[in-house]
């Protein structure tokens, strides 16, 4: 993948009167790389792009695209080119006028231009499609004409603002394949943005997981799923038991836990917190509902979790069990389906257990709302 | 249809007196302008006649008021339309704590009358000259420019008003997408902002031109050496109005029913075309097999406005060709008998009335008022003296010769002698 161009946010600040839009943002977003910021709706997620593409002044700190300082350059002078939540189609202009519209604010012929849409109606597979408006194309369509409306202006970053929301549930999925794909192709860097983790664990080189202003943690897909650093970040991304309680002992990177409801158990302490955190802090455990599973009778130890069966449902890939231990704990186990029999658990008492590997500890915070 | 139920034919008939209420006046109003009495009426109808057509065309004052309105019309709609648009962006861009206030103070000079508006427009544009240290004949005091002016200033919020609503539905992306797309402001503002305002431009456009047309009340106090139809109108109106007053009414009618059939004939085959498009295939539009709808096709406004088209031809040839001079003639011979029947009649009335005087022979009276025509408004209201030639008011006192004077169909409006009779006579007309 070619080199591309970064894009650095150095100590940003985005105050809106006495509300921090965004707080102390500080991130190194590599070239060629597709970035993601996740988070829920509101936490500031569109601001940052809205900065980076121009839109927005920071209140304090830096944007910096190729490792110049955009301070005071607009947005039509920025390598930028941003794809809008709502796409932001011209509804007067035919499709490819749309497509070409940035060499027409350059002044290139009619003849020039209609050979390039035709180039980028291929490229996203709607030929022939040209003059058509876009009010007569379908959603996912549009949603591509956008994307080569913004690779025709040739930026060195592209920013994607929840650019799928309005898309079916398939269609969705799809774009998601073809939106990775077309950003290989290219090889310009991607910065995306979502409140969907599906879509940036799919899509993304990297994330940043941000909550209420504040980015929680950047990491590649993987580690944020299994290595969260924070309560929001574990909450967030996937599904995920929490168990509260405070630490006990600690034993190298492993940590005993004294769990508010479930006992003592055992688990490992999240990377980014590892010799941070003592005995006797509040502390917070994650354990994934596919990480669990059922043990057998009497097992004993400190990765052993017992409760009792609310419902079960079975979702086609996975067979879910919902459980209520003691005091009132919610748990909840996936199953694979890899063509085994169930059986009906509801109303019993089952024992569970997981690979300490498995759970992570990070100190206590606020959880992502359900 | 079948089951004719009270209600509804009470609707019906409701609708019925609604358009007559509405459309009545101008139906009548334009009949006039084909009949030939010199004051317009319709009944009785004498002869088709397409004089006051060319009695209009040869009257100097209405077409240079025509001109006059057409060139304020077009100052009026450049400035209006573009205070209008300027006004309703800035709704839009304004701290919208300020946007009530601010709307309110936009809207306030459709809120004061337009005669206030004329005073002032005259009274501050003269101070302004006169702190210019300006002449009497200076720009400013143009009756030109100050009409335009003073129409433009509560013009520009109709226009706003027509503006703000489409802008309401504007998506402020499009224009951040333009300038992400490298455009600047004005490149965005002139291939963006500027094509999606433009229909309501126009109707704004329309709507500005149409008010200034019709506009008289502020007009009155700035026309200065430049009167406007509507003055010119008013002006004539004071010293008797002619058919030629309703032949121009009827080419405005005419002018306007055409226009808004042309705009929804052009609506409605800009709809029928979107929808073939879209249930055309992509393999009929590459191929450019798609076959468009036809003008005609479902499109009653089209039809109609052929309809209106084909009559005005028709009637405009006819008019070249036909000569109304035999039936006018025709006419005025038929007038002239039944004038000298009523003469004799009279002279017979006169004549037996003297016989009885005679006989009583005491009082003298002095009045021998053979009709007891005695209010302001002569023989207006008297069906005999419909009589022809509009020599005019001369000497209609009622006491002496009554049938033989007033024959102009105004009576003795116009006489002064006859103001002692009755108040107010001459606003009847």
């Amino acid at each position: 993948m070619s080199a591309g161009v970064g894009v650095d946010l150095e100590n940003l600040w985005i105050r809106f009167g006495d509300f921090v839009a965004v707080r102390d943002a500080n991130v190194h977003i590599k070239g060629g790389d597709f970035f993601s910021f996740l988070g829920p709706s509101g936490c500031g997620k569109t601001t940052i792009l809205r900065a980076v593409s121009g839109f927005l002044d920071p209140s304090e700190g830096r944007v910096l695209i190729g490792g110049n300082d955009m301070k005071g350059i607009g947005p039509n002078k920025r390598p930028t080119a941003l794809i809008f939540q709502n796409l932001a189609l011209f509804p007067l202009m035919k499709v490819w006028e749309n497509i070409t519209f940035s060499m027409e604010i350059k002044g290139a012929s009619a003849r020039e231009r209609r050979k390039r849409a035709d180039e980028l109606l291929d490229m996203i597979a709607l030929p022939g499609q040209g003059d058509k408006l876009p009010s007569e194309l379908s959603g996912g369509q549009r949603q591509r004409v956008a994307i080569a409306r913004a690779l025709c202006a040739e930026p060195d970053v592209l920013l994607l603002d929840e650019p799928l929301s309005a898309l079916d549930l398939k269609l969705r999925q799809h774009m998601r394949t073809e939106l990775r794909e077309i950003q290989q192709r290219v090889g310009i860097t991607f910065i995306y943005i979502t409140h969907d983790q599906g879509e940036a664990l799919t899509m993304s080189d990297s994330i940043a997981v941000m909550k209420a202003g504040v980015i929680d943690q950047i990491a590649d897909g993987k580690t944020i799923y299994n290595d969260p650093s924070t309560a929001f970040a574990a909450s967030f991304v996937g599904e995920n038991n929490v168990f509260r309680g405070r630490i006990k002992q600690i034993m190298g990177n492993e940590a005993l836990i004294e769990t508010n409801r479930s006992g003592t158990l055992l688990a490992r302490i999240s990377t980014a917190n590892q010799g941070r955190m003592k005995a006797g802090d509040e502390a917070m455990m994650f354990i994934r509902p596919e990480a669990l599973a059922l043990a057998g009778e009497g097992a004993a130890g400190s990765n052993i979790v017992s409760a009792r069966v609310n419902h079960e449902e079975f979702e086609g890939n996975v067979f879910n069990i919902f459980m209520e231990g003691d005091g009132g704990k919610e748990l909840k186990v996936s199953i694979p389906n890899v063509g085994q029999s169930f059986d009906d658990h509801t109303g019993q008492n089952i024992t569970l257990q997981y690979a300490t590997e498995n759970a992570v500890v990070v100190p206590a915070g606020e959880l992502a709302a359900e | 249809m079948k089951n004719l139920s009270f209600t509804r034919i009470s609707i019906w008939i409701y609708l019925a007196v609604f358009f007559a209420y509405l459309l009545g006046p101008l139906i009548i109003m334009s009949a006039t302008a084909f009949n030939s009495p010199s004051f317009p009426r319709m009944t009785p109808w004498e002869c088709l006649t397409f004089e006051w057509f060319s009695a209009l065309f040869q009257d100097e004052r209405i077409l240079n008021g025509i001109w006059n309105s057409i060139l304020v019309g077009a100052g009026t709609v450049v400035l209006s339309v573009a205070m209008g648009l300027a006004g309703a962006l800035m709704l839009t861009q304004i701290w919208p704590k300020l946007r009530a206030t601010y709307y309110t103070i936009i809207i306030a000079p459709i809120l004061i009358p337009g005669v206030v508006i004329g005073i002032s427009t005259l009274v501050f544009w003269d101070r302004i000259n006169r702190m210019l240290g300006l002449g009497a004949d200076s720009f400013l005091s143009n009756g030109l420019f100050l009409t335009v002016i003073g129409q433009s200033t509560f013009i520009a919020s109709y226009c706003m008003l027509v503006l703000v609503a489409r802008l309401q539905r504007y998506d402020v992306a499009l224009t951040e997408a333009a300038l992400d797309l490298g455009a600047t402001h004005a490149q965005a503002f002139r291939k963006v902002l500027l094509p999606f305002m433009r229909p309501a431009i126009a109707s704004a456009a329309v709507l500005a031109f149409l008010a200034s047309f019709e506009n008289y009340n502020t007009t009155t106090f700035t026309f200065g050496e430049y009167p406007t139809l509507t003055i010119e109108l008013a002006q004539k109106v004071r010293y008797g109005i002619t058919p030629a007053i309703s032949a121009l009414a009827f080419i405005i009618v005419v002018l306007t029913v055409f226009a808004a059939l042309a705009n929804e004939a052009s609506i409605r085959r800009k709809e029928l075309v979107a929808m073939a498009r879209k249930k055309a295939t992509v393999e009929e539009l590459e191929s450019g097999k798609l076959r468009l709808p036809g003008f005609l096709s479902s499109n009653s406004a089209a039809v109609a406005l052929v309809v209106v088209a084909c009559a005005t031809v028709a009637v405009a040839g006819t008019a070249a060709v036909y000569s109304p001079q035999q039936c006018i003639a025709e006419v005025q011979e038929q007038k002239r008998l039944e004038t000298e029947q009523r003469i004799q009649e009279l002279r017979r009335q006169r004549e037996l009335r003297r016989q009885e005087q005679q006989q009583q022979q005491g009082e003298t009276a002095p009045q021998a008022q053979p009709s007891g025509n005695n209010s302001g408004f002569g023989g207006v209201f008297n069906p005999g003296n419909l009589s022809g030639d509009s020599s005019s008011g001369e000497d209609a006192s009622p006491t002496e010769e009554p049938p033989a004077g007033n024959n102009s169909g105004f009576g003795g409006v116009f006489n002064p002698g006859n103001l002692s009779g009755g108040d107010g006579g001459g606003s009847d007309n």
